[in-house]
């Protein structure tokens, strides 16, 4: 069974009163340990796929099934616990909290999950030095460059143990060097086991994934080979 | 839910001015409800300590016909009232809450002479043993009566403070001779009321006083009154009770104890009874005089603390505005609907309590000032404190419900798009 799958899943918006349709008729199966690559150019809908995956958003027909539960029908409250021990984020913009240090603001999936202070404070820490961001615990994120703010947002997104790491453009704000550290982070981990789906535009971060497919329309282009992906390449 | 108080307190703390102008409503409000409350309730004691306790507790109990205390410088003794006697007063003072009694006669509006000072209006008591320590007088200058003089026919006289300063204007009066109704007595001593108070309004009389009319009073011994006045006259009973709470009760059964020795003759229109003074009701009256000017000033601290809340309410919700960011990624790490609300509500509810809190305090210092500068009594109410610390938490919880309800309604895609 995929750890992840989706069924003729359509998702639209409600405009002023218009539906503006975002995807349609998705069909997707990820498997456990899977390093996904979604590439596509703007405004083809992989956001908004990526939103669903994450159950940050519900599809408006369509099945999704994550771990084995459907996730049509669950509440909010429901959503937020999935994300909460499923799911690991990280964004572009990495996200984090200004106003807490890096040990916190990677504690903060472990304070929703109920952990006891001690165990969440000594969790993060081993997360952050597992980054090498062991000697930046006290740091706010203003006080961090691109590469280590990303670095302590991976750390938050797998201080949880998530079974699915959800990236979204991760190295779209980061210069090469650090871009390609991230990458070779990320490898780490899949080989570790964990499942890694990720948007991406740079072909260069798309090769470091082990399956890529194609959106753009809304849709999932069939057989999405090197040649497709380097025609998408070429229309960039 | 320690954790949500640390965060709200660390979320108010790293927005120290704008935590402290959201509280500065809150804090007006407060100090003004607990101001005009301790101005209330100080005014209110005073009037209740020391004129309807007479700053002692006493009750006086005299006869009344047709609703008046009766005078008797005009018409004729009314018929069958007894002439009391100690043994009477034995049987007061087995009353619950009755600390002393005593008999007197008295008369207002008496003149006097000293040489050729004339002092209209003054009023003479005639007293026994119990009087001085019944009403709380004490003497302090010369002496007072001695148990021969209380019962014999020497012709002595104790004088208060306002006689000797309008009669004998910086002459020592003790030793002098001061005329009652063309009798002359010997003064022999001066009273004043024991200074348990410093209040302004001391007692019934000092009301007067305080309303321009000056009048004195001279004690001469009970037993001397019929050679003054007349013979028969009733007396009045004067009873000091345990508290100012309790005069009313001791009061209503003193009469009862009077009343039951009356022998009117079947028949008669109108008979005159043993009444204690309704000065609890003159007071109350004028309790409720200023309870009612007040009650308004209640109204409009009440609407300043209902601005106040408003002004949390629009902090809260520009602090939600400004968090959204905040908000969306907290959703996207899992955190649910009601943590969210649950923090900014708890962090509406700190901050409209902790403006309750500063709020009591400007308002007990406020109190102060005005019980300073404009020498108007204040007492701190302990539970309009408690009750105002509440309330502010109480708008804190509605004012803060909305913007609450808001940060958890947040879509968190949109909110993590937010910039």
């Amino acid at each position: 069974m995929p750890l992840l799958e989706l069924k003729k899943v359509n998702k639209s918006y409600d405009n002023e009163g218009f539906s503006v349709p975002v995807l349609f008729d998705i069909d997707l199966e990820v498997e456990e340990g899977e390093y996904l690559v979604i590439m596509g150019p703007s405004g083809s809908g992989k956001s908004t796929l990526m939103n669903i995956i994450g159950c940050l958003d519900v599809p408006s027909s369509g099945e999704y099934y994550l771990d084995g539960e459907a996730i049509s029908g669950k509440n909010e409250n429901q959503l937020a616990d999935l994300r909460n021990s499923t799911i690991g984020f990280v964004f572009q913009t990495f996200q984090l909290l200004p106003k807490e240090t890096a040990q916190a603001n990677v504690a903060l999936p472990l304070l929703y999950a109920g952990v006891p202070k001690a165990e969440r404070m000594e969790r993060a820490k081993e997360a952050l030095e597992k980054m090498g961001m062991g000697d930046r615990l006290d740091f706010y994120p203003n006080q961090l460059s691109g590469g280590q703010k990303q670095r302590v947002a991976i750390a938050r997104a797998m201080v949880n143990h998530p079974k699915i790491l959800l990236a979204d453009e991760p190295t779209g704000a980061l210069d090469t060097t650090s871009g390609f550290q991230i990458m070779e982070l990320f490898t780490e981990l899949n080989k570790e086991g964990i499942t890694i789906i990720m948007i991406t535009h740079e072909p260069e971060i798309a090769d470091f994934g082990n399956r890529k497919i194609l959106i753009r329309d809304g849709r999932i282009i069939e057989g999405a080979t090197e040649e497709t992906i380097s025609e998408h390449r070429r229309l960039r | 839910m320690t954790e949500d108080l640390k965060l709200s307190f660390k979320g108010i703390w790293s927005h120290r001015l704008r935590s402290f102008l959201t509280m500065l409503g809150i804090i007006v409000g407060v100090a003004a409800v607990i101001a005009v409350v301790s101005t209330i309730s100080g005014t209110n004691e005073q009037i209740k300590n020391n004129l309807i306790g007479d700053g002692t507790n006493t009750v006086t109990i005299q006869v009344y016909q047709n609703g008046w205390a009766m005078d008797f410088s005009y018409g004729s003794v009314p018929e069958g009232i007894p002439e009391f006697d100690e043994s009477i007063l034995e049987e007061i003072r087995k009353v619950d809450h009755v600390v002393n009694a005593s008999l007197i006669h008295r008369r207002d509006y008496v003149d006097l002479y000293y040489l050729n000072n004339e002092l209209s209006g003054s009023m003479v008591y005639g007293i026994d043993a119990n009087y001085l320590e019944t009403a709380g007088y004490q003497i302090i200058s010369g002496r007072g009566f001695s148990e021969n003089e209380l019962n014999g026919q020497k012709k002595i006289v104790l004088i208060d403070e306002t006689i000797k300063e309008s009669a004998f204007d910086g002459v020592d009066p003790l030793g002098k001779t001061l005329e009652i109704q063309g009798e002359p007595f010997v003064v022999i001593g001066i009273v004043d009321k024991k200074s348990e108070f410093e209040p302004v309004i001391k007692n019934v009389q000092d009301y007067y006083t305080y309303m321009g009319d000056t009048r004195g009073a001279v004690y001469i011994p009970d037993h001397m009154w019929p050679l003054v006045f007349r013979y028969d006259e009733p007396k009045t009973l004067i009873v000091k009770a345990t508290s100012t709470d309790d005069m009313a009760g001791v009061g209503k059964k003193s009469e009862d104890i009077l009343n039951q020795y009356l022998h009117v003759p079947e028949g008669t229109e109108n008979a005159p009874k043993y009444q204690s003074n309704n000065l609890a009701q003159a007071a109350s009256e004028l309790q409720q005089l200023s309870s009612s000017t007040n009650i308004l000033l209640i109204g409009i601290a009440s609407i300043s603390l209902l601005v106040g809340g408003i002004g949390v309410m629009n902090i809260m919700l520009v602090s939600v505005t400004e968090r959204t960011r905040e908000i969306g990624i907290k959703k996207a790490l899992g955190a649910r609907k009601s943590r969210i609300r649950r923090q900014f509500l708890m962090e509406a509810v700190i901050l409209s309590g902790i403006g309750g809190i500063l709020g009591v305090v400007a308002g007990i210092i406020l109190a102060k000032i005005i019980s300073v500068v404009a020498m108007i009594p204040t007492a701190i109410n302990v539970p309009s404190i408690i009750i105002a610390v509440v309330f502010s938490m109480v708008i804190g919880i509605i004012f803060g419900m909305v913007p609450s309800i808001k940060a958890s309604n947040l879509n968190p895609i949109d909110a993590l798009g937010y910039e």
